[in-house]
């Protein structure tokens, strides 16, 4: 039998997700014409008896949904990623951060997908070598402070330094770039970093630490990166974040690859990007501590936070600080500061959302309250 | 309808309007006369308003409940700076020509609009582009004193600047509320005393307010100055004057300026002044405005009754009695109040107030309540007592979720807690150890109606958080269902008459039933379901559900559960939230009963574990810890291999953490295994309480005892405490347990295992303080969201947010697990 007929009428009534399913059943059961009927029928007056009603306070459900389980997490989870060692923050932490929209999250992490021609052990591996950032402290093994010539000196490690493929030549060059702070040389297996100006042994000491600090190789900022095989595929895990550099990479599949840096998400890939990202951050932390949290009502939070096409935070710096209502704002934090700054700039409360009109005893416009046509019941007899 | 508040304005007060809402002036910082009376001119003068009961107000000649008080005014002999608009005034001063007092950009740059204002002016203009005068410049020296040029600059002369600024400007720089020279006060509005009310102490003391208290030096200090200048006093002592008075005003606005000392109550104690008031949990707004008292409320212990059905609340007679149900009278009902009324107030089912029709409230006693019956007639209102089939809203904080409020009917009951199903205890969080709930009664018809239609217990099961029941059977519940359809247990005739007839079901039966058939009595007829229980091993222990009868499987956590009953949302979604109830009740004591009649408990022997089964956790333990010397052994001669992103005592460690958590799985096995099915293995394999790890740790290993999770390395240098050598790594070094609660700790694993509680409860008062604030910051960002009538997601400025709610319009809140169960549906249709 011909499903499609069945199911191009009820495209724009039922969503796709759902008429894939029902496609999907529909072919598996092989229903006649008459059950057929019978099965859309009963779908659309479930459907129907599913949907949203109008004036339902969505925002409160969502936010009581994601919060009342938050009390049951654990505060301070790092989580390995994975088992291969990247650990993030994870938990009621996590969660706060995410929708704190903080700048610099306290573990900042990347997921990399690889196109096809480097997905095994040894491209991902080599791609792993090339993200994560060498700097000259891990590639040496031992460091020598000679105070009588006034000269550092550290121990290479050679066999390191042949996996990364960098040689002495190329080593001294990337040392000077770093700073002119100090001369180098190489002797053997010992390099020899010199300060250009005599000074104190604090200064020595200095020298000795902007030296190890050097950046070698990979991309700044990754201080890990972990190649392992998953469903999907062979992945990278990194600590540490750099979109914009990871994705411009060859052999990086820049489709999927993701940060857990929600700001950085933005910046590099825009807001529809950061709003999903959101969505996925905090799903994958609920889901994490075994919570049970709609997708939709963490949908609600996202799109709530980039609603004006950029992140803004939950909280006194973000929504809550920008809201039309005078009384809102005071009511939130800050109380006596909106209420001076409202007075001098005229502002007018025009009472249409839900504190506001609680704080004057009033109906709040939500649910029941939200109708605005009443009956006025004229009493029998009467005309 | 009730007149509707359209908009609140918000402005700033002119002296004009000041002196125009003011009854008196204050001019005395007196209070009350030898004769303890208020002063005329004082600052508490009866022209404020009364808070003496038995007074009358000299301005409108009401009492305490009518007369809501009248503000005075103080005129102030010098002007001060109102401190909480020192930043608008420092602003305004940076940005206006000290001149012409237009705004010190040129016509040009002032048409741009996309600039904000201040900042372009903030840089330092010399000159103004308007009249040519050269600009000094202005400084702010923190709180309120403004220096030009060093020099410093008196309110007055301020006052005469911003009075300069021209309307235009002020539009420009977004100042719409008022004139900026009302900023420098020279009026102050004396609040009525209805707002600062004193109390009389015992004593026959009496005790002002706070704010009385500096009122009183505002008017003091300000009459002393205006003295000075009236007797031509030298100038620095009339600007030292003039500072304390800024001072006593600052303060009185604003007591916890930074670099302002604090005006101290004589104990010592800092003055709750104006600011102090509105801020904060406790202030006005969070405090009194937006969280408020209420009347018609009760608040008790809590305690359980499996005899009541999930959406009744059992409420103790006492209690009854106070709390009354407002009902119109009219024809039909009046015989009936009468009766009620003649009951009097003392006896259950009677009535404490009447209210008349024009709105006057009577009590009702002993003595007239006879007379009061004969009084009423339609137009009055009798309240009466509460009766059973009342709706109530019954609430335990804290309230995290809507479900933390609901309605429930009312069944009186002696004694005197409240008295609630057990199925309703997950919703509410409650338990019985001494936890207390609160109860509302709506007092009108639309309320009680709303709470009937959306707030009643039923209509809660499915949780809007994830689309599944939250309401479900608990412990015993489980337990005892998970026995009664275990296998084919045979039920006698007689013990399932008796079953059945103490869950309300009256039938005669054939003989003998097993116990899958007898809860197939409970199921509806048509009912189709397949899943699997929590007890899932192999594939005979899926749940098959045909034609409402129980063909196989065993009913536990995974059917009934809160938070996972299968069965319970497939009956909730298909024969409605009624039938849902009915069934979770019945269900719920049929588990009961059964379990009463079989016998259930638990005592030590239960976790007892076979010598042979002890051997081999022995053995594991040993061999585990074998593989972790060996590990360390290789750690220490350099042969380990790092693991990626890891130092090499880190990777010690993971390896030694996996070591000990692989043989604390395998001793679980074993106790598993072990174990017969006894009380204490039913509970732990239905769901009903505990786990097998629980079981495990009693009769097993306790194992690994982590602090932030990593083995424990805090204590001495070197070592966690002194029975161990200083560096040593082993697993019990580092808090592993191998012994069993029963078997008995060791001193050093007793601590160990105290570090590890004693880091979980830490934990939890850090987690519900902060994920409060997290909940309160995002209820705050999203309250205002709702659905439209056109079906969008839009926020209080009508912004869209989401065009389909959730992508799909489906509401989680009547969900399927948030999906459309599409093949249920179609399986519906094609099996019948």
């Amino acid at each position: 039998m011909d499903y499609e007929k069945y199911l191009k009428s009820l495209e724009g009534k039922i969503p796709k997700s759902i008429l894939d399913e029902l496609r999907e059943n529909l072919e598996k059961y092989k229903p006649n014409k008459q059950e057929t009927e019978k099965i859309i029928e009963k779908l659309l007056k479930v459907y129907k008896k599913s949907s949203y009603e109008p004036g339902e306070a969505v925002g409160i459900i969502a936010a009581q949904s994601i919060s009342e389980p938050a009390t049951q997490m654990t505060m301070r989870t790092y989580h390995f990623a994975g088992g291969a060692g990247i650990q993030v923050t994870l938990g009621l932490p996590k969660l706060i951060e995410v929708v704190d929209a903080r700048r610099a999250p306290s573990t900042p992490a990347m997921k990399i997908y690889l196109e096809e021609e480097y997905n095994n052990r040894e491209g991902a591996k080599k791609i792993a070598n090339r993200i994560r950032e060498t700097k000259l402290s891990d590639v040496v093994v031992e460091e020598t402070t000679d105070l009588v010539n006034f000269v550092v000196e550290l121990k290479l490690n050679r066999k390191k330094l042949e996996d990364l493929e960098i040689d002495d030549e190329e080593l001294l060059k990337m040392l000077r770039k770093a700073s002119r702070k100090y001369d180098v040389e190489i002797e053997g297996d010992i390099l020899k970093v010199k300060p250009k100006k005599t000074g104190t042994i604090r200064d020595l000491q200095k020298v000795k630490l902007r030296a190890l600090e050097a950046h070698l190789k990979g991309i700044r900022n990754v201080s890990q990166a972990v190649a392992r095989e998953t469903d999907e595929g062979w992945i990278i895990e990194t600590l540490g974040s750099n979109l914009s550099k990871v994705l411009k990479m060859e052999g990086v599949d820049s489709t999927r690859t993701i940060s857990n840096d929600i700001r950085e998400v933005e910046e590099t890939l825009g807001i529809e990007a950061a709003r999903n990202a959101i969505v996925d951050e905090c799903m994958y932390t609920l889901k994490d501590q075994g919570l049970d949290v709609d997708i939709r009502h963490i949908m609600l939070v996202a799109d709530t936070m980039t609603a004006d096409g950029e992140i803004k935070a939950i909280g006194r710096y973000g929504i809550a600080g920008e809201k039309g209502s005078v009384l809102a704002r005071a009511n939130f934090e800050v109380t006596v500061n909106h209420l001076t700054d409202a007075a001098i700039k005229g502002e007018v409360d025009p009472l249409e959302s839900i504190v506001e009109n609680v704080i004057i005893n009033q109906v709040v416009p939500v649910g029941t309250g939200m109708c605005d046509l009443q009956f006025k019941p004229v009493k029998i007899g009467k005309k | 309808m009730p007149a509707k508040i359209d908009a609140i304005e918000f402005r700033v007060l002119s002296p004009e309007q000041i002196k125009k809402m003011a009854v008196v002036e204050i001019t005395k910082p007196e209070l009350y006369d030898r004769d303890g009376y208020p002063i005329e001119g004082g600052v508490m003068d009866p022209h404020l308003g009364v808070i003496d009961p038995g007074m009358r107000c000299r301005t409108c000649g009401g009492t305490v409940g009518t007369c809501q008080g009248h503000f005075g005014y103080m005129e102030l002999a010098r002007p001060v700076i109102h401190v909480r608009y020192v930043k608008v005034i420092y602003k305004l001063l940076r940005a206006t020509c000290q001149e012409c007092g237009k705004a010190l950009g040129s016509e040009e740059e002032l048409k741009r609009k996309d600039e904000p204002l201040y900042d372009l002016y903030i840089a330092k203009r010399k000159k103004c582009p308007h009249c040519g005068a050269t600009q000094q410049k202005i400084m702010l020296e923190k709180p309120h004193n403004f220096l030009i040029d060093g020099r410093p600059l008196t309110p007055l002369e301020i006052r005469m600047w911003l009075e300069k600024i021209p309307d235009e400007t002020l539009k420009k720089l977004d100042i719409k509320g008022g004139r900026p020279e009302h900023l420098i006060l020279t009026l102050i509005p004396i609040p009525p005393v209805t707002m600062r009310p004193s109390i009389t102490l015992e004593s026959g003391e009496r005790s002002e307010d706070d704010l009385t208290h500096k009122i009183v030096d505002m008017v003091r200090i300000n009459q002393r100055l205006r003295d000075n200048i009236d007797i031509g006093a030298p100038d620095f002592i009339i600007e030292d004057l003039w500072e304390l008075l800024q001072y006593h005003v600052s303060t009185y606005f604003d007591n916890s300026l930074s670099g302002v000392p604090q005006a101290r109550h004589r104990s010592g104690r800092a003055l709750r002044t104006l600011t102090q008031r509105l801020k904060g949990k406790q202030g006005r707004f969070r405090g009194n405005l937006s969280g408020k008292r209420v009347n018609f409320s009760s608040r008790t212990v809590i305690s359980p009754d499996p005899y009541l059905g999930i959406n009744e609340v059992g409420v103790p007679i006492e209690v009854a009695k106070e709390l009354t149900v407002p009902v119109r009278v009219n024809e039909r009902n009046l015989t009936y109040l009468k009766s009620v009324v003649k009951k009097g107030s003392d006896v259950l089912g009677g009535a404490n107030y009447i209210i008349r029709p024009d709105g006057r409230k009577k009590k009702i006693t002993e003595e007239n309540k006879d007379e009061i019956a004969e009084e009423i007639g339609p137009g009055y209102i009798v309240e009466r007592h509460l009766q059973d089939g009342d709706i109530v809203l019954f609430n335990r904080q804290p309230s995290l979720h809507r479900m933390s409020i609901m309605a429930h009917r009312v069944r009186v009951m002696p004694y005197r807690t409240f008295r609630l199903n057990l199925s309703v205890c997950k919703p509410y969080n409650a338990d019985f150890d001494g936890d207390e709930m609160n109860l509302h009664v709506p007092q009108t018809e639309e309320a009680q109606t709303e709470a009937e239609m959306l707030m009643l217990v039923q209509n809660h099961i499915r949780s809007p958080r994830f689309g599944g029941p939250i309401i479900g059977c608990i412990q015993d519940h489980i337990s005892g269902l998970y026995l009664l359809t275990k296998g084919e247990r045979i039920i006698p005739k007689e013990k399932a008459i008796q079953l059945l007839g103490s869950i309300g079901i009256d039938v005669d039966l054939d003989g003998d039933i097993t116990g899958k058939e007898l809860f197939s009595m409970l199921l509806p007829k048509d009912l189709n379901l397949k899943f699997k229980p929590s007890s899932y091993r192999k594939e005979e222990d899926m749940v098959v559900i045909k034609k409402g009868k129980l063909i196989s499987g065993v009913i536990d956590e995974k059917a009934i559960g809160g938070e996972s009953g299968l069965l319970i949302e497939a009956i909730e979604k298909d024969y409605g939230s009624d039938e849902a109830r009915v069934f979770l009740e019945r269900v719920a004591m049929l588990g009961i009963k059964f379990l009463t009649m079989y016998g259930f408990t638990i005592g030590l022997d239960d976790e007892d574990i076979s010598k042979e089964a002890r051997r081999r956790i022995d053995k594991i333990i040993e061999k585990a810890e074998k593989r972790c010397f060996e590990l360390i052994e290789e750690y220490e001669n350099g042969e380990m291999e790092q693991l990626p992103g890891q130092t090499l005592s880190e990777t010690l460690e993971t390896h030694i953490q996996m070591v000990l958590q692989q043989a604390l799985n395998e001793a679980a096995k074993i106790v598993e295994e072990d174990l017969p099915e006894n009380c204490a293995v039913v509970m732990a394999k239905s769901g009903a309480r505990g786990s097998m790890i629980n079981l495990t740790q009693l009769g097993g290993v306790i194992g690994q005892q982590t602090l932030q999770g990593k083995r424990i390395h805090r204590g001495y240098t070197g070592r966690t405490l002194s029975h161990f050598k200083k560096g040593e790594l082993s697993p019990k070094a580092h808090g592993f347990v191998s012994s069993s609660f029963k078997g008995g700790m060791t001193p050093y694993e007793f601590f160990f295992n105290a570090m590890n509680g004693r880091e979980g409860l830490m934990d939890k008062s850090l987690r519900t303080r902060y994920s409060g604030y997290m909940e309160r910051r995002l209820v705050n960002a999203l309250q205002d969201l709702k659905i439209e009538y056109d079906g969008t997601v839009r926020d209080n400025r009508k912004v869209i947010i989401q065009f389909t709610p959730g992508e799909d319009q489906v509401d989680p809140a009547k969900s399927n697990w948030g999906k459309i169960n599409v093949k249920r549906i179609v399986e519906s249709v094609i099996g019948g």
